[in-house]
């Protein structure tokens, strides 16, 4: 007995319920625009400057007294906050100290951080410094700049891919799609305040590619279909290719989520937000490209003359090269 | 599509063995590493029993490349360093002074008296006598100029010479600022990295990044500030006669000299010649020690051309007090007793035993030609590394598990094929990280972990296409290589697509992420791989093996 999440032989429509489906998505945007322009990130030091102090001890930490502690030292703006793990026990308490970018200084100098940690053992002699990071405003002024620049690429060099090896619907189709995964997860990192540094950009770019990889998928099934039913209905073949790699689609995110939800609950609280921008990104870059990307394509409509001699040969000219 | 020539099945099982073999070493990481380092000292240094126990853990014949842990893992110091290029530009006028000094003298009729005046640094002003002559002395100075030798400004001179009244204006051209630039950068990552190596960690990452800056990275030193007091002080010592001593913080000292503070004496200050006797670019050797008092010390020794003009100065000046500086702060300034003529001398002062053994590493390193200041620096302590690799570990097999179970449960025997696929492909992302040379970062294993996720997707793809040809009633031959033939336009251009923002990620990122592109770069091309070969090998052979009439997906 072979386990299938997906029954063999769907035939879902897809686009039954498309304008409700389509107007949550644009909802789902706008209100991540909002929120992001409401709440704001929790930009990391990566990209706002500044020193984080990881602090553990034997002792429960007291947010309240640590910031006490800090205060006297006239360092700005100082936020506290306690780390939890399931690994930790109740022998190991970390919290997490940040300091904002002193004026005058690049990169936080010793005196400054021996005072924070002469003030810290004062509150708890046990306590301990496991990592001190300090990023300076000129360097993180350039990561917010690199960062931008990375994502802003990225979907460029896949707009044009797409439109290479498809035509241009397609990739316009794709490239909203990824717009939109990379809105929302923005959206929900601003709904929860998980902080937002350098690794969070990564966690995006492998969003892009992951939804990505599922549009490509779809997409290619689309353009097989368009040669092989020439007069079908467009938003029917559109439901057929959907309905043809419906049971991969479902399979591969489920695999991907099956390791992503293990590194998530095991992986340790350092990368726990890394994790948690991939997991979310797996699920709105798998709806997306069955809902969103195709919704475009029935948008925008596509040339329907897929006679073999135009198709540019670049879906086979692999497969011949392979052999 | 289903027959393999033997030397195709022949290259595909080699780059198996290969990349099974290559990974092997990590698994036994601690005792490789240590044979690693054994082999290592006993090249450098001899053999010690212990060393040689240590090499012996592991075999010789064996690969025993490990893939490097990153800052995040191993614990360690980060430091990212920007050279202030500019400073060296106040020197290389203070150089220039003599020559043009030597020039106008040989002018002087039409220039008239010439004196230096004060100016900002990276500018030599000359104060003329004869305003009506500045025309000569351009013509003059320029006499003096040499080509620069850079890629871009071929044929330029190295300095720009114009007049301002009674001022003559020398500085250094655009092509040749930016000449000394790339020579003040490429001798700062020159004294860092000796400096690093005089305390001996482990395989420390000294790289320039960008038009000025340095990347220093050394795994296992207890904080940055450590690494910091070790590189960035620049540790210019010079010698310079010595006009008078005062208290007098403000006191102005006159053209051609310098007001530097008293190191040990607060309060105390010395005017001094601005253009040293001797400069610690001509020592050959420094070492810690004691001075007749049993206190600490550095005994130090010139180069020829050093103990020549030290021997000579200190033969015309006897009586009279030198000082030895050290970044621009007056270490000790002793009256000379006798000429110092064999090349070698003695440093005293308010030392600690740690103190002079430090200013002994970094005389010996050689100074920074210009001043460091950092931007960004990270301590990451080894228990965190220590623990990130654990719960990663755990996360990794977990995740493994869960894959391998579900691909059996939904494709049964096509499922196992897959899983021996992607045990290998993990296995080859590791040998080809340890190949490379690549370094493991917190974030890599994420990668490592999403890509044993879509690692399968590749053969989800397939199975998926051979359950569609099967329905079509062909036999099992054809439809598993329709499956792959179809399956392939998708399999690529999703992975390419990948793999482009994998690349885009490798370029643009640093540290972390850049570890998270190369393991993402990495299981792409490992994970195609297995997919269209390994997997469809091992299909092919149990068709061939089995000749079964019907199959199952």
């Amino acid at each position: 007995m072979r386990l299938k999440l997906v029954p063999s032989d769907t035939n879902w429509n897809f686009f039954r319920f498309a304008s409700i489906t389509f107007g949550a998505s644009v909802v789902a945007m706008v209100a991540s625009i909002v929120l992001f322009f409401v709440m704001g990130l929790n930009y990391g030091i990566d990209f706002r400057g500044g020193t984080t102090i990881r602090t553990e001890s034997t002792q429960a930490v007291d947010v309240g007294a640590y910031r006490a502690a800090l205060s006297a030292l006239d360092l700005g703006d100082v936020a506290i906050s306690q780390v939890f793990d399931p690994s930790f026990g109740p022998e190991r308490n970390v919290a997490q100290v940040r300091i904002q970018a002193q004026d005058a200084e690049e990169s936080i100098t010793p005196e400054t951080i021996n005072t924070v940690e002469a003030a810290l053992k004062a509150v708890d002699p046990s306590i301990t410094f496991p990592s001190v990071e300090s990023v300076g405003p000129k360097v993180s002024a350039e990561l917010v700049r690199t960062a931008i620049l990375a994502v802003a690429l990225s979907l460029v060099a896949v707009l044009f891919y797409i439109w290479l090896r498809f035509e241009w619907q397609f990739s316009l189709g794709a490239v909203v799609a990824l717009v939109h995964d990379v809105t929302l997860t923005i959206g929900v990192f601003a709904l929860l305040q998980i902080r937002f540094d350098l690794a969070i950009i990564a966690a995006l770019l492998t969003i892009v590619g992951y939804s990505l990889n599922d549009t490509v998928v779809v997409f290619d099934r689309v353009r097989e279909n368009l040669r092989k039913y020439k007069k079908m209905e467009l938003r029917d073949l559109l439901n057929l290719s959907i309905n043809d790699t419906l049971s991969r689609t479902v399979m591969t995110s489920v695999t991907t989520l099956l390791a992503l939800i293990a590194l998530f609950v095991l992986g340790g609280d350092v990368i726990r937000g890394f994790v948690f921008a991939m997991i979310w990104g797996i699920v709105v870059g798998t709806y997306s490209s069955v809902f969103v990307a195709s919704n475009i394509l029935l948008f925008l409509g596509v040339k329907r003359d897929w006679s073999k001699d135009q198709d540019g040969g670049a879906g086979t000219q692999f497969a011949k090269a392979d052999g | 599509m289903l027959h393999f020539a033997l030397w195709k099945r022949s290259t595909i099982w080699a780059l198996v063995v290969i990349g099974l073999a290559l990974a092997m070493p990590n698994l036994f990481y601690e005792r490789v590493e240590r044979h690693n380092d054994a082999v290592q000292a006993i090249e450098l240094q001899g053999a010690t029993p212990e060393l040689v126990a240590d090499r012996d853990a592991w075999p010789g014949w064996l690969p025993s490349g490990l893939v490097n842990l990153g800052l995040d893992l191993r614990g360690g110091a980060h430091l990212l360093a920007e050279v202030r290029v500019a400073d060296v530009y106040a020197d290389r006028m203070d150089a220039l002074w003599p020559d043009v000094r030597d020039a106008l003298r040989a002018v002087r009729d039409e220039v008239g008296p010439i004196r230096r005046a004060d100016s900002p640094p990276a500018e030599l002003h000359v104060n003329i006598g004869r305003p009506e002559g500045m025309a000569a002395a351009i013509a003059a100075v320029r006499q003096i100029a040499r080509p620069t030798v850079t890629l871009t400004g071929v044929g330029s001179s190295d300095i720009e010479v114009r007049g301002a009244g009674d001022l003559l204006i020398v500085q250094l051209s655009e092509a040749e600022k930016e000449a000394t630039d790339n020579r003040t950068i490429q001798q700062s990552l020159e004294i860092v990295r000796r400096r690093v190596d005089e305390v001996g960690t482990r395989e420390p990452t000294i790289q320039r990044q960008g038009a000025d800056r340095i990347l220093i990275q050394v795994p296992g030193i207890g904080s940055a500030e450590e690494l910091k007091a070790l590189i960035g002080t620049t540790a210019r010592l010079t010698f310079h006669p010595v006009v008078s001593r005062t208290d007098n913080p403000d006191e102005a000292p006159g053209a051609g000299n310098v007001l530097y503070p008293s190191l040990d004496d607060r309060g105390i200050y010395y005017v001094l010649e601005r253009t040293p006797v001797v400069s610690g670019e001509e020592l050959t050797d420094a070492q810690p020690g004691f001075d007749q008092n049993g206190l600490p010390s550095v005994t130090f020794r010139f180069n020829p051309a050093g103990a020549r003009k030290f021997g000579r100065f200190t033969q015309e000046n006897v009586g009279a007090p030198f000082a030895i500086v050290l970044d621009e702060e007056v270490i000790s300034a002793p009256v000379i007793r006798e000429p110092i003529l064999g090349g070698s001398g003695q440093i005293t002062g308010n030392f600690t035993v740690d103190d002079s053994t430090q200013l002994a590493i970094l005389l010996r390193a050689g100074a920074l030609p210009a001043e460091l200041v950092f931007l960004e620096e990270r301590t990451i302590g080894p228990e965190l590394g220590a623990d990130s690799i654990a719960a990663g570990k755990i996360a990794c097999v977990v995740a493994f598990v869960a894959v391998l179970f579900f691909m059996v449960a939904s494709y049964g025997l096509f499922g196992l094929f897959a899983n021996i696929a992607l045990i290998v492909n993990v296995a080859m992302i590791f040998g080809l990280l340890s190949l490379i040379g690549a370094t493991l970062t917190l974030p890599g294993i994420a990668g490592i972990v999403l890509t044993i996720g879509m690692a399968v997707d590749a053969n989800v793809l397939v199975f998926e296409r051979i359950r569609e040809e099967l329905k079509s009633a062909k036999g099992p031959a054809r439809a598993i290589e329709l499956g792959y033939e179809k399956a392939l336009s998708a399999i690529l251009d999703a992975n390419i697509t990948t793999f482009i923002t994998a690349t885009i990620l490798f370029t643009m990122g640093s540290g972390p992420v850049k570890g998270f592109a190369v393991t993402l770069g990495l299981g792409i091309l490992t994970s195609v791989f297995t997919a269209i070969f390994v997997t469809r090998l091992m299909v092919v052979m149990w068709m061939e093996r089995r000749r079964p009439r019907t199959i199952t997906v």
